[in-house]
């Protein structure tokens, strides 16, 4: 009887093995061949390639900057998906059309928006330097500085993912009870009061849940790199994602390319825990007491 | 006009005439787009003779419309003609060379016919079938120039069907040069006359004169210089234009990115870290967002109007020459400028000279070749023979978009720009006297056609990057590119890129 429990169990188990498990056991394979241009195939390259990465200094400075890069915007992104969740939650006018407006972003393709965004950056013909400059605010360097660009790659990761926020954090300010904000009116506690103290504790986990979320998302920030920077000016704007890209399709070291990415996923995994533990502890545990 | 040109043009007209008239009793294929076809064994009657009825013709190519509209249509023309089923893959730049590569590797036979970078012919030679000796012979292979054989031969074998030309030269607005006040103003600021630049110091001067002011009277702002700026987008081409007069000394030979003896990277010599620091230099008088130019930005800012000079390929001169264009026929070729000063590496000094030492960058280039495993290779290259028939190249070369650049000796006729599209004889003649020019250069530069070329390049514009943003000087750029080069060539071993770069020295040193 339990054994063909797992005759049941054997089509599940091998679609999980061929979709998750093969592809990451292959790449962890691959990681320890040096299989590039002039060497292909599966050779034993013994630990070459991580060793070779533990000194590989674009690297580890893409990685730092991938960490800045995605915890600002995605801290930003919550700040900014919250208030606008808030804006939408109470009746208000156009409540439906501003709703579907603010999902707009998120819902167009990121290399399409890129495109668009570096039309709208580029310096000699886009739109935004004449507009700063009938402001009195003077044309900016966006694509050619490297704080421009690093904060032309947030500002289009902020306007193209903080409606993802805001979709997750309005369906949990839909879905708070109603009670607790009764009570807190009673009690005589003013917007200010009531959010500090009933709904921001309230909204623990589902902002936690959010906050990760993106966070994964943002660690792997490719496309628009890509599109907008290439990675510069100098290396200003390269994450580890695009670093990876260029070794692994454009110089063809896929050995290389494939070490690469199992330390970052290692590094992610780790980094995301920690900080799921972080969160949960700040915000949770505030809800329950 | 030039008697000899007129001449042309009279010869050309009367040719085109009789080809037209003695096609009238064969069958018309002007449906096509052509004018008229051109007898021979990659004709259009040629090839309609054939029938490839239930064969399956694999491409893969760039995505439309640079190389990739042209294969498309010829993919269906041949269709039509032969039978034959073609199913044309078209992949984004950044993906091509992983896309042929990987089922090369793998030992599949992915595709029949591949479009590419000529530089590649370094990882991909291994796996491309030698063109036939028929093939070779055919009139419209004859008449591919020296250079662009050169370029499609890998030790002794033709593995690259040519049928494209490309190669870096410099152009300007012709008629703010030739316009007085202009002139009055560069004397007025330099002290000296103003020509077209013959050295990269003359052309930062100049540029640096005519930028952020409106020279050409529409309103805005113009700038003295675009050029392809933005990493991983080409920018080592347009580094190595600057690069080579400094470093390419016409009396020493045996490499110019490596010493071929020693296999010890060049790329942190004087002469090289000279070119960057005007590189970098440069910058100041390129238009806003300029220093991320990529070559889409290069060819719009020249082709519309907005900057002085910028050297690169072909697409901006074209750009510029379109009819639409408000700058047509105002714009001129010339070979990319040169250097007194000549780095010699041989005794260790620098070498100076009364003529510049112009060098002529033979670059890039798509190519085509047909997969040695490919089962279908009579077909592939009667596809490959009917794409670069005289009569589609003829057509091709006048739709700027194609990315077909002159490559045959007819192709550097000017009666044909002046008849064909309608160009003033003098910037036809600039455009081919320019192209034949770098043709039959003595001293010149092609590009680094050695197993992980992609890599080297990458490693080359990441530095060079560094140097433009300011992260790191010219000379620490250039000492870090050096050091991963000298990593990449011992990991890949010295005597497998020596023998592979031995190939480009040859050309070089010819």
């Amino acid at each position: 009887m339990y054994r063909q429990k797992y005759i049941f169990l054997l089509p599940g188990l091998l679609v999980l093995v061929a979709v998750i498990l093969f592809p990451l056991i292959f790449t962890i394979r691959v990681s320890f061949s040096s299989w590039d241009v002039y060497n292909p195939g599966l050779n034993n390259a013994g630990g070459a390639m991580y060793a070779r990465l533990w000194d590989d200094s674009r690297y580890w400075e893409a990685l730092w900057r991938l960490s800045l890069l995605s915890l600002s915007t995605v801290l930003i992104q919550y700040v900014l998906g919250f208030a606008l969740a808030l804006l939408v939650w109470r009746d208000i006018a156009a409540r439906r059309f501003l709703r579907v407006l603010f999902l707009v972003p998120m819902m167009t393709t990121p290399v399409v928006m890129s495109v668009i965004w570096r039309t709208i950056f580029h310096e000699s013909l886009g739109p935004l330097n004449p507009i700063l400059e009938a402001l009195g605010i003077g044309a900016q360097p966006w694509l050619s500085q490297a704080t421009h660009a690093f904060a032309a790659v947030m500002i289009v990761e902020i306007w193209q993912w903080t409606p993802f926020m805001f979709l997750l954090l309005l369906a949990g300010l839909l879905s708070l009870p109603s009670e607790p904000f009764l009570a807190a009116r009673v009690d005589g506690a003013g917007p200010v009061r009531t959010f500090l103290s009933v709904t921001f504790p309230m909204m623990g986990a589902i902002s936690v849940g959010a906050i990760l979320i993106r966070a994964i998302e943002a660690s792997k920030i490719m496309e628009t790199v890509y599109v907008l920077t290439s990675g510069g000016p100098g290396t200003a704007t390269e994450t580890v994602s695009y670093y990876i890209y260029i070794r692994g399709m454009r110089d063809f070291q896929i050995g290389y390319a494939a070490a690469l990415s199992l330390t970052y996923l290692v590094i992610m995994a780790v980094a995301l825990t920690l900080i799921a533990k972080a969160l949960i502890r700040l915000m949770v545990r505030e809800a329950r007491a | 006009m030039n008697t000899i040109t007129a001449l042309k043009r009279a010869l050309y007209a009367s040719v085109a005439f009789g080809l037209a008239t003695g096609m009238a009793t064969a069958e018309d294929y002007s449906q096509y787009g052509i004018k008229a076809d051109v007898p021979g064994m990659c004709s259009f009657e040629a090839i309609d003779a054939k029938d490839y009825t239930g064969r399956t013709l694999n491409i893969i190519t760039h995505a439309i419309p640079v190389i990739g509209e042209p294969t498309a249509l010829h993919a269906r023309q041949f269709q039509e003609l032969t039978g034959a089923t073609v199913n044309v893959v078209h992949v984004p730049f950044g993906d091509l060379f992983q896309r042929i590569m990987i089922p090369f590797q793998t030992g599949q036979a992915a595709y029949d016919v591949l479009f590419y970078g000529s530089l590649w012919l370094g990882d991909f030679n291994p796996y491309l079938a030698e063109v036939p000796a028929a093939y070779q012979e055919v009139a419209g292979m004859k008449e591919v120039t020296e250079t662009y054989r050169g370029i499609a031969g890998w030790q002794g074998r033709m593995l690259q069907y040519t049928m494209d030309g490309d190669r870096h030269y410099l152009k300007y607005r012709s008629d703010v040069f030739s316009n007085p006040e202009m002139q009055a103003l560069f004397r007025e600021k330099t002290g000296r006359e103003l020509t077209v630049p013959a050295t990269w110091e003359d052309y930062n001067e100049v540029a640096s004169v005519f930028t952020n002011m409106d020279w050409d009277g529409d309103g805005a702002p113009n700038f003295g210089t675009a050029e392809v700026t933005k990493r991983d987008d080409l920018m080592f081409s347009a580094f190595i234009s600057r690069v080579a007069p400094y470093a390419k000394h016409p009396n020493v030979k045996g490499g110019f990115f490596f010493d071929l003896e020693t296999m010890t990277p060049l790329v942190n010599t004087p002469g090289w870290v000279r070119g960057l620091e005007l590189f970098v230099a440069a910058q100041a008088a390129m238009p806003p967002g300029g220093t991320s130019f990529g070559l889409g930005d290069e060819i719009f800012s020249f082709g519309g109007g907005q900057t002085l000079m910028s050297y690169s390929w072909d697409d901006a001169f074209i750009q510029a020459m379109q009819e639409d264009s408000p700058i047509r026929n105002k714009v001129a070729a010339a070979i990319l400028p040169g250097a007194k000063e000549v780095w010699n590496r041989k005794t260790g000094q620098w070498d100076t000279f009364d003529e510049p030492n112009r060098v002529a960058y033979v670059t890039w280039g798509w190519t085509s070749a047909v997969a040695k495993d490919s089962a279908n290779q009579d077909m592939a290259f009667d596809y490959l023979c009917f794409f670069a028939n005289e009569a589609n190249t003829l057509a091709d070369l006048q739709i700027g978009r194609f990315g077909i650049n002159p490559y045959r000796d007819t192709h550097f006729d000017p009666a044909f720009y002046e008849t064909e599209m309608g160009w003033d004889a003098a910037v036809a003649e600039t455009y081919t006297a320019t192209l034949k020019g770098i043709d039959t250069a003595p001293n010149q530069v092609f590009d680094l056609r050695v197993p992980g070329v992609g890599e080297f390049m990458s490693s080359l514009a990441a530095g060079v990057a560094r140097a433009q943003s300011g992260e790191q000087s010219p000379q620490e750029a250039l000492d870090g590119v050096a050091a991963e080069w000298t990593a990449i060539v011992d990991r890949i071993g010295a005597d497998r890129v020596r023998e592979a770069y031995a190939n480009v020295v040859a050309l070089e040193d010819r």
